[in-house]
Order: C-alpha cells, then structure tokens, then sequence
C-alpha cells in the first residue's frame, strides 16, 4: 500500500483560502443569476429526505395524541369545514374583484377582462429557516413537479409568499411578513395602491405594515380587504393579503400608512398551495 | 476519516433537526442555534482547523437552502469556528464553563453580526429592539440547548479521539 506523506496546510492559510472562496462566491451570486444546480440537486436528496422522516415522526406522535383525545373525527370535519371556508373566502374575493371590475368596466363599455382561475400545486412545508431573523421554509416540491422561482403561494384564502429558491424535490419560500419581503398590494374597494412590507418587529404581533396609500379622499377604512395589485411584476393580481386593522395618515398629508392582519397563520402552516402560473 | 464521517452525519443531524424539531420547541418565534452549538465546541475541544471546517459546512448548508447569496453564512460560521479554536489551549475536558461562555459569546457575536450585515445595511435602526427581542432571547435558550448537547459532542469527540490514539499506537508498534 502506497502511503501519501501526510501534507496539512497551517489553519491560517486555510482560513485565508476558504474566505477567498467564501467571497467569490458571494460576489458570483451576487452579481450573476448563476445558480448552483447541482448542488442544490444533491443536498435537496440528502436533506428533504431526512427532514421529512423527523416531520413524520413528529406528525405521527401528534396524531396519536390527539387519537387519545378521541378528537380525531372532529378535527378532520373541522378541516374539512376549514377547506370549504378557505373556498369560499377565495371565490368571495375573486368574485368581489370582479363585482368591482364589472363595475368600472362597464363605466367604460369594456367587457373584455374575465379574472383567471389559476393551477395550483399542492406541497408540504418541510422545514422553516434555521435562524431566528427571517421567515422562510422550505416544501417539498420542486422542479419535478413543474414549480420554478417566483411563483405565488398561497395556504387557505390568502397570499403566503413567494418562490426564491428551488431545487429538484425542494422550493424556498419567502413568506410575505419576512422582514425583506415587499409585495405591491391595492385596496380591493377602491384600488388605491399601496406596499406591503414585512417586518421582524411586528412578526409577533401578527400583523404586516402597509405604506405608501395614496388615499386623497380617505375613503379608505379599517377592515378594507387588502389584495395584490395590478402593476407588481411578480405577484398575480388579486390574491388576498388582509384586512387593514390600522390606518393613519402621514406626515406629508399625502398618503397613509398602518397594520395589515393577513388572513394567513404564519405560525402553523403545514400545507401550502403553489400557483403555477406565472405573471408575465 | 471515521472523524470525517462522524462529523458529517453530526452536521447533517443538526442541520436536519434544525428547521423541524428545534422550529417545533420554538419557544415565541425563538429557536436556539444548534449549528452554533456545533461549530463552537468544535473550535474549542479539536482547534482552529477544524472549528473552521465545520462552522464553513455548517454555514454552506444555510446558505444553500435558505441564503440569499452563496458563501455569506459559510464565512460568518467559519470565523466563528476559526476564533473559538484560539481557546483550544486552555482547553480542558472536564470543564462546562468555558464552552458554555464561548458559545455564548459565539451566539451573541453571530447575533450582531446578522443584525448588522442583513438589517442595519437595510436601514433597520432598532438596534436595541433587535437586541432585546431576538438576540438576547436566543442567546438564553442556546445556553439552556448547550448544557445538554455539549455533553453529547464531548462524549462522541471523546470517543472519537480515543480511537484514534488507539489506532495510531498500533500503528507505531
């Protein structure tokens, strides 16, 4: 057996290579799209796997709790009433986006817009972000299943996120009350526009800041649904974010600011809902 | 090359316990920071090198699943990895003080570093907020992860070193 001399680099001209490395490739991601495909591919067989084994297992000791509970039967008919509800809230505001639409369309003797009914996805949220300053997850679905970057997500009746980052069998999702998530939103009543911006500070309180309403004759109340807007780029139009649960005006009279409650529990998400169309 | 395994499936665990189990003990939106954990002990019981190798795996895999940019964690976990070896020299097994102020500090300055780079550069001036509400809280809950797990990270190291000399005196004879 041939045995190579043992050659070990000192730790300081390692560290200095590694963050050499480190810092390439901060800038390649930075600047260029290039994404790291197989990587992604690789750690997304390694990791997914696995997390779904512990989410199982956790699944299954909760279930058998609540089996002991013998709450089963209820919970299932309550999911079921929960889906139909979650059904309904999304065909209500659809059908309010077009009650609405109708309404200004008419004004103008257009008939041409009919609102889409998107494709949708179903996936599992697999694992959430491993650090306490953000709010993303993963789920378990992936270019395999016809998923890509900046497709919507919604759960129940509302908006979640977005697609960021995805591999074969895997998809980050940034949700909207992570603290670097900014959605472009209008009021569904009136379509003023205005941004929705998450915020860390407020993650707590449940509730995401909107900004920017231009809302010259204030005719826009608290508890005014607050839905995608036309012009984002990104976001399909009219998914329901919240309601508005405080409005005030800014300093420069202008325009307003407040707390939109998102109709979405963000703490116990478990399935989500892609949308597979994609806004051009 | 056992170490190397070892290791491995010890990052992978972690990373995989991570963002289910330790997102399910969340504790107000707060989970402790296992791959602090990891990384630091590292540093102290083995040294620079390989605190700086596992706190760069530690960090890549964020990166890959849930970093904006590739490298950036890798870095901030490797340095972390890297300075808690400069105390492998006082290093003494039997001690739990020493790790458990090291991670502490691992955590806070990880913390700091996080805030600054990813929210202060965002013009999210509420330092003390931040520090209050996020950082101070999973400073706390790590320790409390720390008194338990270290135990487990000495016991494999320790297992771990004794092999070795087992075998590298075979080796001499």
């Amino acid at each position: 057996m041939k045995r190579r001399t043992k050659f070990s680099l000192p730790s300081k001209y390692l560290l200095l290579l590694v963050t050499l490395f480190c810092v390439a490739m901060i800038f390649v991601t930075f600047t260029t799209d290039l994404a790291a495909g197989p990587l992604k591919a690789v750690s997304g067989y390694v990791f997914v796997p696995i997390q779904n084994g512990i989410n199982y297992v956790g699944r299954s000791i909760s279930n058998k709790v609540d089996q002991l509970q013998n709450l089963q039967d209820l919970m299932e008919e309550n999911a079921e009433l929960q889906a139909k509800v979650d059904e309904l809230t999304i065909e209500n505001s659809t059908l309010q986006q077009d009650k609405y639409e109708l309404a200004r369309l008419r004004e103008l003797y257009e008939l041409d817009e009919k609102y889409p009914s998107y494709k949708k996805v179903a996936a599992r949220v697999t694992a959430k972000e491993a650090g306490n300053w953000f709010s993303t997850f993963v789920i378990d679905k992936g270019t395999n299943d016809g998923l890509a970057v900046d497709m919507n997500v919604i759960a129940g009746s509302g908006l979640v996120g977005i697609i960021i980052d995805i591999g074969p069998n895997w998809a980050t999702v940034r949700s909207i009350i992570d603290d670097s998530s900014n959605v472009s939103a209008m009021v569904l009543d009136t379509s003023d526009i205005c941004i929705v911006t998450g915020d860390l500070k407020l993650m707590g309180q449940g509730v995401i800041h909107f900004s920017q309403l231009s809302d010259e004759e204030n005719k826009v109340s608290v508890g005014d649904r607050i839905v995608t807007s036309n012009i984002s780029d990104k976001y399909l139009q009219g998914i329901l974010i919240g309601y508005i649960s405080e409005k005030t005006t800014d300093a420069n009279n202008l325009t307003s600011s407040g707390y939109v409650t998102p109709v979405v529990d963000f703490e116990h998400l478990e399935e989500v809902l892609v949308i597979t169309d994609l806004k051009e | 090359m056992k170490r190397k395994v070892v290791l491995a499936l010890l990052i992978i665990i972690c990373f995989c316990l991570q963002g289910t189990l330790f997102r399910g003990l969340a504790l107000g939106n707060i989970a402790p920071n296992l791959l602090i954990v990891i990384t630091s002990s590292f540093g102290l019981m083995r040294g620079k090198k390989e605190g700086l190798v596992v706190g760069f795996f530690c960090g890549f895999l964020i990166d890959i699943f849930y970093g904006d940019v590739l490298g950036f964690y890798a870095l901030v976990y490797m340095y972390i990895g890297y300075v808690n070896g400069f105390f492998n020299k006082i290093f003494y097994d039997e001690d739990i003080k020493l790790p458990m102020i090291l991670i502490t500090m691992s955590d806070f300055a990880y913390g700091l570093i996080i805030y600054i780079f990813l929210f202060l550069l965002r013009t999210r001036l509420d330092f003390g907020y931040y520090l209050i509400h996020i950082i101070i809280p999973e400073v706390i809950y790590t320790i409390v992860i720390t008194i338990v797990f270290y135990r487990v990270l000495r016991a494999i190291n320790r297992r771990l070193e004794l092999k070795e000399k087992r075998s590298a005196s075979k080796f001499v004879s």
